[in-house]
């Protein structure tokens, strides 16, 4: 049977919109909550919840984020790139997955960013290609942002930039030749000439007039300011259907509008809609498909069915939201270990949505994973392994490369 | 050069001024030597944590990175006698702030080919994390060359790039104060000529109100630019001692015509020290280092660079080609700064001297190499930095090691206990923000209220 890996989303004080706003019980606070539980964008929450992740061995973590205020959800949040980059330096083997807009951020800032942080976590970087609206962009960047289908190419664009440029450095490209003086060999660095689809104007102001939610054209010549990292591309991640699914690394999959998305492990025998999605993703192209799990656990001082009714109280999710895109599962900790054995084979991996970080992930770490660990169901990620590595995922070719 | 010894310290004008330090980790650049066995990688992490733990255990406020948005070419070609790439800067710092507790962490930004919204987002989201230690140094790169790889290419009019940077400055400012009493986000506008925005802020006030910003512009427009906006300026003066003092004196005008305190704006030239245990040996290692620096390849890239054409076929030890340039001016080579002198004038200028010396081509080039810093024991080079920052030359000084990591080694072991003895260097971090270590005012809160669109 094979492994199942373990993700988790580790944004805020949970992945529920409402988990900022519900009082966490005392005794179920945690090592990240002790320090930091007035503190929700600050270091020492952020560090040691990573920590606990990864010594649970979860495999990769994400970090949602969104460039102008959510509207539900926290008010306050630090960009996910620097999230990400902050505790590269203090982990060792788990994979760090920073949500990154394509039609918000600069590509070839984009690049760079992920590709700095492959280098700087020794190949554990990540880009959740983050999708849909981002309300209030148009404004705050003074430019037209893309939605709907011109959103949808853009990201693909996009994506077919960043390979690119990953990829505009050859892996021994740098080779220090004192004999000639030469640092690089610039044979082994080479322009992208990337142009994207679209058309209108791209230079601004003049972008002021053009109606938002249509794309403005972007070029890229390259080659990127940052050597290839270690993964030579970061992995990607994104949401089936988001990108073409032979340039997504991970493909994350969730109900569609007419399945029931609250799984039980019965509910997954013969043709269960979580096979069905996840060969549609694999028929796409995807290598690795990982099924969203959005996850409310029963604690010692509230059974997890009240406790989602008072998180649905304080805010609803809204449609198209991670947690309410996601599978569900709320109960027993032992009852989430069975659901997630039977899901071996089924899917490749489960993204845990923890509803409330500092109850949710901590019950995940302290019985649900330790659990899985022992019935060998989840692979332990090894320091100094790449991500690639952990989800036995081959390092890319240079596209740029001649044979050898 | 020193004049430190004679004078007790009650004649400065500032007697009690201390030295504050930063590390410029530049790679990109002849300055540093990549060819030396002790040189470290210039991408993997552990050389930039290395520096940055050196920098710290030697008390100093910052570790500095720069940026460039395209990799630099000469004549057309992919420039690569230098190290060549280097990590996003923000993103790099970032993780540097995790394995550090008080250096500053200083990331190069241009306001042309970032969004106020985005930059200013990222910039307070390092100050966040690093517990109020971010800053921002300000370029105004505007060529269509490295626009070449941004979604609006380049847009920007040369004459409109500190009316930029001032809006981008302001706009960033805006969104750092837009807190209500109780914390809560508010919405920022601004409508300036080239920056127009609508926006909430996200992440809360650091530590230190907001990131400190450093500038580097010379030209009067660029310093006119740091007095009215910037609280560090990285300047290039950082050999000559008149030389700093004039220029020190002319921000501190500026400063005051732009209604600031004269201190309210720091002074840090860049520049580079080179300790011996003897005067001797130190300018034995000086002349080791220039030419290390000045290979033989990059001697004919230099004059390369003056005659505007592609010379790597000569010989370095050979005489200097009869020609004239191909070019009026210097400065063509992409990604480096600003073109400059007459290339005809100085080509004639440095064949002469050639003749008249006997000089080959890599004898001319290290000779109008221009020694760069302070050499010397480390007795006598904290009495000399001492001397700068007591008579008010300059603040501090921004070091750019020539070899890392190990190249800040010396500074921190041999020169900063030097420094500390004469009273001119803190002995240990009095405060944990970098607002504190430079001794800056704290930033103008609710600053949004004394923003007004430009028309």
């Amino acid at each position: 049977m094979s492994a199942l890996h373990l993700a988790v989303e580790l944004d805020g004080r949970g992945a529920h919109p409402g988990a900022h706003l519900v009082d966490t019980p005392p005794l179920t606070r945690t090592a990240w909550s002790d320090t930091a539980g007035s503190d929700d964008v600050g270091p020492e929450r952020l560090r040691r919840a990573v920590a606990a992740a990864q010594d649970a061995g979860v495999t990769f973590v994400t970090f949602d984020d969104s460039l102008t205020p959510a509207p539900a959800g926290p008010a306050l949040r630090v960009d996910a790139v620097t999230r990400a980059a902050f505790v590269a330096p203090v982990t060792s083997r788990i994979g760090l997955v920073p949500l990154v807009h394509p039609g918000v951020t600069e590509p070839f800032h984009v690049a760079s960013q992920l590709a700095s942080l492959d280098h700087a976590s020794r190949g554990r970087a990540g880009w959740l290609v983050g999708s849909g609206d981002v309300p209030g962009a148009r404004a705050a960047l003074d430019r037209p942002v893309a939605a709907g289908d011109d959103l949808r190419d853009e990201t693909a664009d996009v994506a077919r930039t960043l390979a690119a440029l990953w990829d505009s450095w050859e892996d021994d490209a740098v080779v220090r030749d004192t004999a000639t003086g030469r640092f690089v060999d610039r044979e082994r660095l080479h322009k992208v000439d990337v142009t994207s689809g679209g058309s209108g104007a791209t230079a601004s102001p003049a972008t002021r007039d053009v109606p938002d939610g249509v794309r403005a054209p972007f070029s890229v010549v390259g080659p990127l300011i940052v050597p290839r990292g270690p993964q030579g591309r970061p992995v990607v991640v994104a949401r089936a259907g988001v990108l073409p699914g032979t340039a997504v690394d991970v493909a994350l999959v969730g109900p569609g509008a007419d399945d029931d998305a609250r799984l039980t492990a019965a509910s997954l025998a013969g043709d269960s809609w979580v096979a069905r999605v996840a060969a549609q993703a694999r028929a796409d192209g995807a290598p690795l498909v990982v099924l969203d799990l959005a996850v409310v656990l029963d604690t010692a001082d509230a059974g997890a069915p009240a406790r989602a009714a008072e998180l649905d109280a304080a805010t609803a999710p809204l449609p198209g939201s991670a947690w309410a895109s996601a599978a569900r599962w709320s109960g027993s900790a032992s009852g989430l270990v069975e659901l997630l054995l039977t899901l071996r084979g089924v899917v490749d991996g489960v993204r845990v949505l923890p509803a409330v970080q500092d109850v949710d992930l901590a019950v995940l770490v302290r019985d649900v994973l330790p659990a899985l660990r022992v019935a060998r169901a989840v692979p332990t990620p090894r320091p100094g392994a790449t991500l690639r590595d952990t989800l036995g995922l081959a390092r890319p070719a240079n596209q740029f490369a001649r044979g050898a | 050069m020193s004049t430190a010894t004679g004078p007790s310290s009650a004649d400065y004008p500032r007697p009690h001024a201390h030295v504050h330090l930063g590390v410029f980790f530049q790679g990109v650049n002849h300055t540093t030597i990549w060819s030396d066995p002790a040189s470290g990688s210039q991408i993997d992490f552990e050389t930039f944590r290395e520096v940055a733990q050196t920098a710290e255990r030697g008390l100093f406020d910052a570790f500095f990175l720069g940026e460039g948005l395209r990799l630099r070419e000469q004549n057309g070609l992919l420039h690569d006698l230098d190290v060549v790439g280097r990590p996003d800067a923000i993103t790099q710092l970032s993780a540097l702030a995790a394995v550090t507790r008080r250096i500053g962490l200083v990331a190069t930004q241009n306001v042309t080919y970032n969004d106020p919204a985005d930059l200013a987002r990222r910039l307070a989201s390092l100050d966040v994390l690093s517990g109020g230690r971010g800053a921002w140094n300000i370029v105004t790169t505007d060529n269509s060359w490295t626009g070449a790889n941004f979604r609006r290419g380049g847009w920007l009019d040369h004459e409109l790039r500190y009316v930029r940077a001032a809006e981008f400055v302001e706009a960033a400012q805006a969104l750092w104060d837009a807190f209500d009493d109780e914390g809560a986000p508010v919405e920022v506008r601004y409508a300036g000529r080239t920056v127009e925005l609508v926006a909430t802020p996200t992440v809360p006030r650091s530590a230190q109100g907001h990131p400190v910003l450093f500038q580097a512009g010379d030209s009067p427009a660029g310093r006119d630019f740091a007095a009215s906006h910037a609280e560090v300026i990285f300047s290039a003066h950082g050999t000559d001692h008149a030389d700093a003092l004039a220029f020190a004196h002319d921000v501190r005008r500026r400063t005051v015509a732009a209604g600031r305190p004269e201190d309210d704006v720091k002074i840090l030239p860049g520049t580079q020290i080179i300790l011996g245990a003897t005067p001797d040996e130190a300018r034995e290692k000086a002349r080791w280092v220039k030419e290390q620096q000045v290979t033989p390849a990059t001697a004919l890239s230099l004059i390369g660079q003056v005659w505007g054409e592609d010379l790597s076929h000569l010989d370095p030890d050979g005489p200097l080609p009869e020609h004239d340039p191909v070019v009026k001016a210097i400065g063509e080579t992409r990604g480096t700064p600003r073109p400059g002198r007459d290339a005809v004038a100085v080509a004639r200028a440095w064949r002469e001297r050639a003749t008249e010396q006997g000089f080959s081509i890599r004898e001319l080039v290290l000779d109008q190499e221009r020694q760069r810093g302070f050499v010397g024991t480390p007795s006598s080079v904290a009495d000399e930095l001492a001397h700068w920052v007591r008579s008010g030359a300059s603040d501090g000084f921004n070091l750019t090691p020539w070899v890392v990591p190990g190249g800040l080694d010396d500074v921190v072991d041999r020169l900063v206990p030097e420094l500390q003895e004469r009273g001119a260097y803190r002995t240990e971090y009095t405060g944990t923000t970098l607002r504190e270590h430079l001794g800056l005012r704290a930033p103008v809160p609710h600053r949004r209220t004394l923003v007004t669109a430009d028309a």
